[in-house]
């Protein structure tokens, strides 16, 4: 087994270890294959024996050391953002624990990571993956309309190999015709439906942007396929999340997108996105000017300015309100794509369902979309969350564009408190998870990699532990009702705040607005418990969300 | 009444959709009325809000003239006759700007209360309650009348606090030497550790004069807390500023005049840089669709977060000091009535969990507001006056307030509404409370027969402003307030509820504050219901067993019935509120309005209490005054053939 070879020393008596906001603690280090583990000892201020950290090392983004004579300090600062620090006794331990688990947070074979090694008693294997397939997903649509057709021609993954197998595409359109379009789009990334919008029966799109190129290429499939999308005299919207300036560029590199004279249909709109690197350093430079305590309130406002990152939250949010704003008020269908459609892409799909789709809003829903809209539709996560702010390593793929997706949903949840029925907690918990995790979930980049990685059968899906009942209730919103409505924010720069719950959770103290979330919860139970109306009076509050037993029912069978 | 011909005209909120309608000028209000013939909404201005007014450019479609109001309201309103609108600029700029107090909406409004009422409402505040609830007078304070008939100081009030070893001698001794005659008086005592906050204004101590009464006045303070053996003396203007005054034979106490003091410098800026700092602030504000970076550029380069932050910090040190430390504090600035009111209040709000109860906070702004001398008249430009006199300083204090709600959501009794309009009257002159700048003018000129007290008005209508998450036995409502001092930049946020009130779509849509009020009451009232059923079940039970008769059965079912019968008055309560919960607009997000966003009237537009509030925000309320500012309301995406090949699309504001 490789992992030993990359212990050096497995146990460290004596150790240190602080955060902040609470006293040190004393104890035993032990390094495993994935956990860095500290049990105090006697005599030290915990109860002996007590397991008083366990830390995931692939959670680990950057470790610091310093060495002074005997003593070594490691800074461990994790993706959650989240920084511990330890007291060595022993350079050579200090020097020892500091490499392996350097070493161990940065193995990047995806079947050596822990998931593969995670078994709770509790679950069973292959629980929880099949919660959410397509093929509901397209019933649905079936029972409103024959316009649509669910395709396997990526069953083998060889037409698009970033696209699950299954996808819904218009049932005017065959396969064949699809495979041209493919060969059309970067990636094979054809336009493959990601929404449909039940109150007018129009439809979001996605794909990846087509490969015009230099010289103006056209492609009579991907017309067609477009085309099939609209009825007679109907006109669509193309949103691309590059500025015009930049999809022109694309073509010297064989990208592009739709010209008017190609598809005349089709009316494009450009809402520029950022995405890769500068998302990246956005979210390093307000994760800096969060943990910068000595900033005064003026150099504060001004470094949270120019991290840009709240300028981001509001540019996500506008665009999706855009093409919500077509399908609900222009009755248009809607394409989104920017280049590879894997990225800023889906952030604007999955947030303009959240926003037109109350179905998106319960707890359910919501881990529907995020199977359908991420992780089936080819968000590379595996990439993407490699590191997180504080990785002194190269980056490469790095950039939060699921983060700044959760960070938008917050900002929904903000302006609408009743309106989802999940509370921070759970977006807090998908933020962990992402860049560091015991379930299959978030591995790998594709459905393709998937299989091959056997994920779904050697790993545990995160949302059969999210839905068992005890999980579940900790990420409720107690405030939710169903809400039948669009829900549209105001992206105004004065309604948009930052997630202080998420960026500051491991440097201020939260403990007055924990309480006052607790008196929150005890109104409402209170309420739900007070004294039921002989009467037969209604009680006004949220009707019960139908997914709810029907989830946990469903993962009950399969168990 | 002053009756202006109705010009027909048109009111626009900046990007919100212009309305037709008709202008009213009465002697109290400025009232436009919609044409809209269903619904007629009325926008009600009260002269007294007019902060300014702008005759713009004549357009095409008439000549604009924009209304910016003291809450933070604008309104534009475009005139069709270049000669009515001059007429309405001039009846503006005479109405908004009265010379005599007798101008003030105070002395016509009439809310109906008979005279006792009036009385009633004015006792509902009372000072001298408040120090003997503070524990004074007592072995070391006493209450002086040495300033009986105003002689000594004539912006104190009559009755002052004073350490019992200050004499008459050395308090006029003391307060010839301050500025302004604002000798130590006592503004807060604690009686856990006879620590105590004194206020003054600042000594005349130039650059070598010294006074012994008032080294004398110092070393009395100091010796009311006979468990110190110091106390701090904190100037809380910049120590530049202070060092300016002493070349106009001002200045600051010299350590070494004074035995056992502390002295501290706490740099909280004048009213003339408060006032620009407003101003580059609402500047931000008023930006249509800013960038993210364009508004915190501006909020930075404002100053605002960073002044209030000031003057928390200094109401920190000096809570700290009293609590922690158990020293007395002796605050000034240089008169003695803007910052020092500031700071003093957030101290003793910070320190006692009196003043963040509704009617502990009413007599808060009582004692170190009104009754020291803050010169509301000035500040807020009630009477026509000096523009340099006028500066947001209460309402740095009212801003403070809610940053700490924000910081601790469960320590106040009252909520962000009740803040919102206290701000509205203090410069709305409706109530008497804030007129004048001295007690001693108030008095003079009889406000309390001759006007109405917002406190009664507000405690009325208490129901509106209760925090639900308050609870006399959290933990957040006892002992003294710690905020977070360090990191703490990012705890003081932009008070968008208070300076964007009127832009409605800005803010959450459902009111969680709201809906938990109704559930807590909901839950009490069924919980109460419970308890009278039980009570007369048991009744029921005892009569039951006292008459084990033959026919007991036939009995007890008559009782029943009876009881259903005469419980009908009960019965009927939970469904009239169950009613009333489901059209609670926050809970019913549907009803199928056409506008389809879930639109939620929030804050005022339920609560009638107010009229004034009331039709402001009803009209502020109306839904597709909302859609505006979401996406919603724009409702214009570009035509197909609009730009020839710009394809760049015009996503309306947001």
């Amino acid at each position: 087994m490789e992992f030993a070879e990359l212990i050096k020393t497995a146990k460290v008596e004596n150790v240190q270890l602080s955060c902040p906001g609470l006293p040190p603690i004393k104890g035993t280090l032990c390094i495993t294959s994935h956990h860095l583990l500290l049990s105090s000892q006697p005599g030290g201020n915990g109860e002996p024996g007590t397991v008083e950290l366990w830390l995931l090392i692939r959670n680990v983004d950057a470790v610091e050391k310093r060495v002074a004579s005997s003593l070594g300090t490691i800074t461990l600062k994790c993706k959650d953002l989240k920084v511990l620090q330890l007291e060595i006794p022993g350079m050579e331990e200090c020097l020892n624990i500091a490499s392996s688990t350097e070493a161990l947070s940065s193995v990047d074979s995806v079947m050596m990571m822990y998931p593969f090694f995670y078994r709770p008693q509790s679950m069973k294997l292959k629980d929880g993956w099949q919660l959410y397939p397509l093929q509901h997903y397209y019933q649905q649509i079936a029972s409103e309309t024959g316009a649509w057709r669910l395709s396997c021609v990526n069953g083998d993954f060889t037409i698009c190999s970033s696209y699950p197998p299954a996808v819904i595409v218009p049932a005017a359109v065959d396969d064949n015709v699809l495979k041209k379009a493919a060969r059309f789009r970067q990636g094979g990334r054809f336009p493959v439906l990601s929404y449909y919008h039940k109150k007018n029966g129009t439809v979001m799109l996605r794909s990846s942007q087509p490969l015009i190129g230099p010289n103006r290429k056209r492609c009579q499939e991907d017309e067609l396929l477009l085309s099939a999308v609209l009825d007679g005299g109907e006109r669509g919207f193309v949103i691309d999340t590059r500025s015009a300036q930049a999809a022109k560029q694309a073509r010297m590199m064989g990208g592009g997108t739709e010209p008017k004279s190609s598809y005349p249909r089709w009316k494009r709109l450009h809402r520029p996105l950022e995405r890769g690197r500068p998302l990246q350093e956005s979210f390093i430079k307000l994760v800096e000017a969060c943990n910068d305590t000595s900033l005064s309130v003026d150099r504060w406002l001004s470094k949270l300015e120019s991290s840009k990152w709240l300028a981001h939250v509001k540019g996500a949010l506008s665009t999706a309100c855009l093409a919500a704003q077509c399908m609900e008020r222009e009755e248009a269908c809607v394409l989104v794509h920017g280049a590879e459609g894997t990225d800023t892409t889906l952030l604007v799909t999955a947030l303009a369902q959240v926003i037109l789709d109350p179905d998106c809003r319960t707890l359910a829903g919501f881990q529907g979309l995020l199977e359908r809209e991420w992780i089936e539709a080819g968000h590379p996560f595996h990439f993407r969350y490699a590191h997180s702010a504080y990785s002194h390593a190269r980056l490469k793929q790095e950039a939060p564009i699921f983060l700044l997706f959760l960070d938008c949903v917050w900002q929904l949840g903000r302006q609408f408190p009743f309106s989802l029925q999940f509370s921070e907690r759970l977006l807090l918990m998908l933020f962990e998870h992402t860049y560091a995790s015991c379930y299959g979930t978030f591995l790998c980049n594709s459905e393709k990699e998937r299989c091959l990685c056997e994920v779904k059968e050697k790993t545990h899906s995160l949302w059969s532990w999210l839905n068992q009942p005890s999980e579940w209730k900790k990420h409720l919103n107690p405030l939710y009702t169903y809400n039948a409505l669009v829900i549209w924010p105001s992206v105004e720069p004065q309604s948009l705040q930052l997630w202080q719950g998420l960026f500051l959770r491991w440097i201020r103290s939260s403990q007055y607005l924990d309480e006052a979330w607790a008196e929150v919860q005890r109104l409402v139970t209170s309420h739900e418990d007070a004294p039921e109306e002989s009467a037969g009076h209604t009680r006004c509050h949220s009707q019960p969300d139908a997914a709810y037993p029907l989830t946990i029912t469903g993962t009950a069978n399969e168990g | 009444m002053s009756h202006i011909p109705p010009p027909p005209c048109i009111n626009s909120h900046f990007e919100q959709k212009a309305a037709l309608g008709t202008l009213y000028l009465t002697a109290t209000h400025v009232i436009f009325v919609e044409n809209m013939s269903e619904t007629r909404k009325e926008t009600w201005i009260l002269h007294s809000q007019i902060s300014s007014i702008e005759k713009q450019a004549t357009t095409a479609t008439g000549c604009p003239l924009l209304i910016r109001c003291k809450n933070f309201q604008i309104i534009q309103l475009i005139i069709p006759q270049e000669r009515d609108c001059h007429d309405v600029y001039i009846s503006l700029i005479r109405l908004a700007r009265p010379v005599k107090y007798e101008e003030l909406y105070c002395f016509s409004f009439n809310p109906k209360l008979d005279k006792e009422e009036r009385e009633k409402g004015w006792k509902l505040v009372g000072l001298s309650e408040e120090y003997n609830r503070m524990g004074v007078p007592n072995n070391y304070w006493q209450i002086s009348d040495v300033n009986r008939d105003y002689q000594v100081c004539d912006s104190y009030p009559t009755e002052v606090y004073v350490p019992k070893s200050a004499t008459a001698h050395i308090i006029v001794g003391s307060s010839k030497f301050r500025s302004r005659r604002r000798f130590p008086a006592l503004s807060y005592y604690c009686k856990d550790n006879n620590a105590s906050i004194c206020r003054s204004s600042q000594p005349l101590s130039g650059f070598s004069a010294r006074c012994l009464e008032d080294e004398q006045m110092l070393q009395a303070i100091r010796k009311a807390n006979p468990g110190s053996n110091f106390i701090y003396v904190v100037d809380t203007r910049p120590k530049l500023n202070a060092m300016a005054n002493r070349a106009a034979g001002k200045g600051y106490e010299n350590e070494d005049n004074y035995s056992n003091i502390k002295f501290q410098f706490i740099g909280i800026e004048n009213i003339h840089v408060m006032r620009s700092s407003l101003q580059k602030m609402l500047e931000v504000c008023e930006l249509k669709s800013p960038s993210m970076n364009d508004f915190l550029w501006g909020l930075e380069n404002s100053g605002w977060l960073k002044h209030i932050k000031a003057i928390m910090d200094a109401g920190i040190f000096i809570a700290k000091a009293v609590a922690e430390e158990g020293i007395s504090v002796l605050v000034h600035c240089s008169d003695g009535w803007d910052r020092t009111a500031q700071v003093c209040s957030v101290a003793s709000l910070l320190l006692d969990p009196f003043y963040r109860t509704m009617k502990g906070f009413m007599v808060l702004i009582e004692k170190d507001w009104v009754s020291f001398g803050h010169k509301f008249n000035h500040r807020y430009g009630n009477l026509d006056g000096d523009p340099k006199e006028i500066s947001p300083v209460i309402d740095q204090f009212i801003e403070c307030v809610w940053q700490l709600m924000e910081q601790f959501p469960c320590a106040f009794e009252f909520n962000e509404r009740f803040l919102i309009h206290i701000q509205h009257h203090i410069y709305s002159c409706q109530f008497g409370n804030f007129l004048c700048n001295t007690q001693k003018e108030r008095r003079e000129l009889k406000i309390q027969e001759r006007t109405y007290s917002l406190w009664a008005h507000l405690w009325k209508n208490r129901a509106d402003y209760m925090n639900p998450l308050y609870r006399e036995d959290h933990s957040q409502t006892q002992g003294t307030l710690r905020p977070q001092t360090a990191p703490c930049n990012f705890l003081y946020k932009f008070w968008s509820g208070m300076y964007t009130r009127f832009e409605k779509g800005m803010h959450p849509r459902q009111s969680v504050t709201d809906y938990l009020m109704a559930v807590k009451e909901e839950t009490q009232q069924l919980e109460e219901e419970l308890e009278v059923l039980e009570q007369r079940l048991a009744d029921l039970k005892k009569v039951q067993s006292n008459n084990r008769k033959e026919n007991s059965k036939q009995q007890d079912q008559n009782t029943h019935l009876g009881l259903s019968a005469s419980n009908n008055s009960i019965a009927n309560t939970p469904q009239d509120y169950i009613n009333n919960v489901k059209s609670f607009p926050s809970r019913s997000p549907s009803q199928g309005d056409e506008e389809d966003s879930a639109l939620i009237l929030t804050q005022d537009n339920l609560k009638s209490s107010d009229p004034d509030l009331s039709a402001n925000s009803d009209q502020e309320s109306g839904v597709e005054d909302l859609s505006c500012r979401s996406p919603s309301g724009g409702g214009c995406l570009p035509s197909e053939d609009s730009g020839k090949d710009s394809d760049e699309a015009v996503f309306l504001t947001v």
